[in-house]
């Protein structure tokens, strides 16, 4: 790190191999820089000429694949998905830091289910989301059984940073609350979960790039129907699926471009987000 | 901290009902994940199980062929055709997923780590269909052009999963070297070794537990994958006799005909997911084994 790069230059001579190393870390690093431009590169370049107003009429017809009814149900997706996993999952956050007590079984019995839930490939929550919601409940292949199955999906993410969060406020705050006479429950509301809002927001930014990027998961649960959802329980494809099933006719490669370039972008936008809201937390 | 707990053990016991309730409702909301797991368990083992009973445990993951109009249930083609393209996934994304994250954590300018770290997040939360894609008409020409055969190859679908599981690798070992004293560093620089020796012979040793961490989180992923597999493999249900020959792995086998399978076929394919999700159980495990015995 001292010295100039002439230096630098005639100790590497010396050594090649400290030269041999240092070459090879940049070059990894530039391998994974370029990758990644070039994907979004070429994904953007190919797709935007094929961003035609087409794409964006509200009704999907097999003349003009219009990609705005899968954008809609991915937002419905997304909405009734995180209704069910962030309650659930801020909840038993709050039960793991905030009640049970330290060295308590049930919270090393959670923490495996929640590493194993995380490990689970998507696919496997499809197969499960099928046999489940769809057959077993009867909902039937609809926007309600693919939220299901996204929301157990996202529930571990959304557990984990919330359970961090809530770590990471400091105990003076409860002793505080209790010390002006509040109960656990106005402690943990008012206070506790107040000053953990953006560790919890990273996490269900996080949960949101993973139920827009989903497809696996939601084909045998909430089924391909282009149309927009006109309820719950009607089956309905989110873009990922969209993207997938228009690149398997081979007849839509425009279409499917321009479906990625949309979904790049979603996926950029939501990764500006979750920057943005780590350096408040960072703050 | 022992003041602490007795107090807010005592706030607990106020004789308040709302408080009784809604601690019972938190109880309630964190047993969801466990009834979760069990859920998984229950529906894939139920109709799972009896299938494979029904072929034959051996005839199902040692069957070499995959002909469910013949009532031919084999899977190992499928079990061999992940442990390939795992295995190419981690010799492409190994090497650079870690050589990343060492420049990351000790040699990157502030200037490049802050674009490159964007870029790793960036990585990590491009939807696996985009990659698919992205391999179909990018990967699968070049391979076609470069190597001959039909572009969708064990070869193409390890260098598309080398490339998804490299944030998972990078990210986890970057925090693992960071987590290194600085004592571990400065010390190999005190005994006369370079920035290069000291990072590598000394700072990457003592990270190796999470390195390997990140490395089985990789193999999580790319067993787990689906999509961009089967958009890239060429899904012959076929043990592949080279690199350059189509290949479908246990996860794409139940996407691709999960949608017109009945009866006994229909069993097969959760009887593969059965054997998917062990496979998934196993690589856990030996996380948090690995992970205790390093602690």
């Amino acid at each position: 790190m001292v010295g100039t790069l002439k230096q630098q230059w005639r100790a590497y001579r010396r050594d090649p191999k400290s030269f041999f190393l240092f070459l090879s870390v940049w070059l990894a690093a530039l391998i994974t820089m370029l990758a990644l431009i070039f994907i979004i590169a070429y994904i953007l370049i190919k797709g935007i000429p094929n961003l035609t107003p087409g794409l964006f009429d509200s009704k999907y017809t097999t003349e003009n694949v219009s990609l705005l009814p899968a954008l809609i149900n991915t937002l419905f997706m997304m909405l009734l998905s995180l209704l069910f996993a962030v309650p659930v999952g801020i909840g038993a956050a709050i039960y793991l830091t905030e009640y049970a007590r330290r060295g308590n079984k049930l919270i090393s019995i959670i923490g495996i289910t929640a590493e194993t839930l995380s490990g689970i490939p998507s696919i496997v929550y499809g197969l499960f989301g099928s046999l489940f919601f769809v057959k077993y409940l009867g909902l039937g292949l609809s926007l309600l059984s693919g939220a299901l199955t996204l929301s157990i999906m996202i529930l571990p993410l959304i557990m984990r940073t919330t359970e961090e969060a809530l770590r990471s406020v400091p105990d003076s705050y409860r002793e505080g609350s209790f010390g002006l006479g509040a109960g656990k429950l106005r402690t943990v509301f008012s206070i506790v979960l107040p000053s953990a809002v953006p560790g919890i927001l990273s996490g269900v930014i996080l949960g949101i790039g993973r139920i827009v990027g989903e497809s696996a998961a939601l084909i045998y649960t909430a089924g391909t129907v282009a149309e927009i959802a006109t309820s719950i329980f009607s089956s309905a494809r989110t873009l990922s699926v969209h993207m997938y099933s228009i690149s398997g006719e081979g007849l839509y490669i425009k279409q499917t471009y321009g479906a990625a370039v949309v979904l790049l972008v979603v996926v950029i936008l939501i990764n500006a987000l979750s920057g943005f809201v780590a350096k408040k937390i960072g703050r | 901290m022992k003041n602490i707990k007795q107090r807010m053990s005592g706030c607990a016991k106020h004789p308040y009902v709302q408080e009784k309730v809604m601690k019972l409702l938190f109880f309630l909301t964190a047993l969801v994940s466990i009834a979760a797991v069990i859920l998984i368990c229950i529906f894939l083992f139920a109709s799972g199980i009896p299938a494979i009973k029904e072929i034959g445990l051996f005839k199902f993951l040692l069957g070499t062929s995959w002909k469910p109009a013949n009532n031919l249930y084999g899977i190992l083609p499928m079990i061999v055709g992940s442990l390939y393209v795992t295995a190419g996934a981690l010799i492409i994304g190994v090497p650079i997923g870690i050589l990343t994250a060492v420049f990351m954590a000790r040699f990157a300018p502030r200037s490049i780590y802050a674009p490159l770290k964007a870029a790793v997040n960036l990585m990590a939360g491009i939807p696996s269909v985009v990659y698919g894609f992205f391999g179909l008409v990018v990967l699968v020409p070049f391979i076609r052009e470069a190597f001959g055969g039909r572009g969708m190859s064990v070869l193409t679908a390890s260098v598309l999963l080398g490339l998804m599981i490299l944030p998972t690798i990078i990210s986890v070992s970057e925090a693992s070297i960071r987590a290194v004293p600085e004592s571990c560093y400065e010390g190999g620089l005190a005994l006369g070794a370079s920035h290069e020796r000291s990072v590598f012979f000394t700072v990457l040793p003592a990270a190796r537990s999470g390195i390997f961490a990140g490395v089985v989180l990789g193999i999580g992923r790319a067993v787990g994958e689906t999509m961009a597999v089967m958009m890239v493999a060429g899904n012959q249900p076929a043990i592949p006799d080279s690199i350059l020959s189509g290949v479908r792995t246990l996860t794409t086998n139940i996407v691709l005909e999960m949608g017109y399978s009945t009866d006994l076929h229909r069993e097969a394919l959760i009887g593969t997911a059965v054997v998917l999700f062990v496979f998934i159980l196993i690589i856990n495990l030996s996380l948090s084994l690995g992970g205790r015995r390093v602690k």
